[in-house]
């Protein structure tokens, strides 16, 4: 396994056997396998209702899951507690006319003070910088039911990445982000890879994986179909059952 | 029109006048967090198991009827909660059965000997007989209600945004969640004697609802919600007072709704 990047330690790992959920008596994810390491970006990929978010729901702990996730820190080894996911779903079910502002969300998870109080001009400084970090910078006062769609993301990636987790889990989505705020999620992603994150994301966009994905994982009917280097999944067969048309693409 | 004369002449004016110094923002709080969550027909649901938590409190030959109202709210209250969150999509009906069950048992329970005029006060509430011990109680739930949220206002808005990102927050839903609803039923209960379960979600509501036409902030929200409870508190007490006492309660919900359609035309400029 020589995926690892240069600066990457390696040792961090996620590693996810035998993962099956059932949601009211049907099995919607089966016996997955899931071997990751930081500063690897592993890709899900998968036609729609192959249970791509779902897999993800049950690695942060929202679904119940039958099947085994540990995660191995510095020194390798296995730490007892669950991984600290910094989670970015597909969207949030939020009401557009919410007097939420970006700042209101980024405090009402990180702190206690209530977020109607006035802040300290240090913790708002702080807020700002980490929001530049993310591409984020000049939204700290502007209502979260205003943003455009690639804006929110980069603001839950924010989100996400405010307490230094473990694993970062994106669940790209679908529709709703114009093509420039997709590419600048990419570059961020891309970053965090190279400062040695460990990043799961589920992706819909295939020439994207292709390029940059160390690993991908194709589902298919809620179990593997396919595994490893993205060169060689794009090979398959169950590639090619689940995007014809990128696989012709792919065989050219 | 002399605005200060009704309350310096009359006890029973004054004390109307504390409650609703206590009421209005008591509601505003909790409303806020209400409509933040799409509560709005869950708390009015709640309101009208008064009903049957006083026919329980008659069944069981008890002469103060706010622990069993207390009791059944918090219990039915629990049990909507979880209905509610098992019917993803369809919450409203099942709300608007608990909320129908919730009226029709108390009223079967209370009609029973054909008295039921004697709980009449129940439905639209009185605020001129209000007696110095409810201020207390009301004290208390207000000072009670301020110190919860001082300590879970974040983690309740946490779980109204997102549940599943305020799980990876290591926020503890599940509590947050009972714990708002619990809150609210009990608020609502000993307030209800006061202000009367056809109008006390009117009053919970419209504040909150007015606030979120025209605020831009989480602050300004609670700011402009305390502020629109307290104006339409103290003017509707006036009005009814000038007003031949016709039940300050409605027409506290009168001003209320004119706030909230002013605010909704400024909306649109928003």
């Amino acid at each position: 396994m020589s995926t690892h990047h240069k600066d990457s330690c390696g040792l961090h790992c996620l590693q996810v056997s035998s993962l099956t959920v059932e949601l009211s008596g049907k099995r919607i994810v089966s016996d997955v396998h899931l071997h990751a390491h930081c500063g690897e970006l592993t890709a899900i990929i998968g036609r729609n209702g192959a249970g791509k978010s779902t897999l993800m729901k049950a690695m942060i702990g929202e679904l119940k899951y039958k099947g085994c996730i540990t995660f191995s820190g510095h020194g390798g080894t296995p730490t007892p507690h669950r991984p600290r996911c910094g989670y970015v779903p597909q969207s949030i079910e939020l009401d557009r006319s919410s007097p939420l502002t970006v700042q209101d969300l980024l405090l009402c998870y990180t702190s206690r003070w209530p977020v109607f109080f006035p802040r300290r001009k240090k913790t708002i400084a702080a807020l700002k910088a980490h929001l530049q970090t993310f591409g984020a910078d000049g939204l700290l006062k502007m209502r979260v039911g205003a943003l455009s769609g690639g804006e929110l993301q980069r603001v839950l990636l924010a989100l996400a990445m405010w307490d230094h987790p473990d694993v970062v889990l994106l669940d790209e989505p679908v529709s709703g982000v114009d093509n420039e705020g997709l590419q600048v999620f990419y570059e961020l992603i891309d970053r965090l890879r190279v400062q040695d994150m460990l990043v799961v994301l589920i992706s819909h966009d295939l020439p994207f994986v292709r390029e940059k994905a160390d690993r991908v994982i194709l589902l298919e009917g809620g179990c593997v179909a396919a595994s490893g280097t993205p060169k060689s999944v794009f090979a398959t067969e169950a590639f090619e059952r689940a995007f014809p048309v990128e696989a012709r693409r792919e065989a050219e | 029109m002399d605005l200060i004369r009704p309350f310096l002449d009359y006890e029973f004016m004054r004390n109307a006048l504390f409650a609703v110094l206590l009421i209005m923002p008591l509601f505003a709080i909790l409303g806020t967090m209400v409509v933040n969550n799409g509560m709005a027909f869950f708390s009015d649901a709640l309101g009208h198991s008064a009903l049957t938590g006083v026919g329980i409190g008659v069944l069981l030959g008890m002469s103060d009827y706010e622990w069993p109202m207390i009791v059944f709210a918090v219990v039915f209250a629990l049990l909507m909660n979880r209905v509610r969150h098992a019917s993803r999509g369809r919450a409203d009906t099942v709300i608007g059965v608990f909320s129908s069950c919730g009226v029709a048992l108390g009223l079967v329970l209370l009609s029973r000997g054909g008295n039921f005029q004697s709980y009449q006060s129940l439905l639209i509430g009185d605020i001129l007989n209000v007696t110095p011990d409810r201020l207390w109680v009301l004290l208390a739930a207000l000072a009670a209600v301020i110190v919860v949220w001082m300590f879970s206002f974040n983690r309740f808005l946490a779980v109204s945004i997102s549940p599943t990102l305020a799980k990876t927050h290591r926020v503890a839903v599940w509590l947050y969640d009972r714990l708002l609803v619990v809150v609210t039923a009990v608020v609502v209960m000993l307030s209800i004697r006061i202000v009367g379960l056809l109008i006390i979600n009117a009053m919970l509501i419209l504040p909150a609802a007015a606030s979120r036409n025209v605020a831009r902030s989480m602050r300004s929200y609670h700011v402009l919600a305390m502020v629109f409870g307290l104006f339409s508190g103290l003017l509707g007490l006036v009005l009814s007072y000038y007003n031949e006492a016709a039940a300050p309660g409605p027409m506290i919900v009168l001003c209320a709704a004119s706030v909230f359609f002013g605010t909704l035309f400024l909306a649109r400029k928003k």
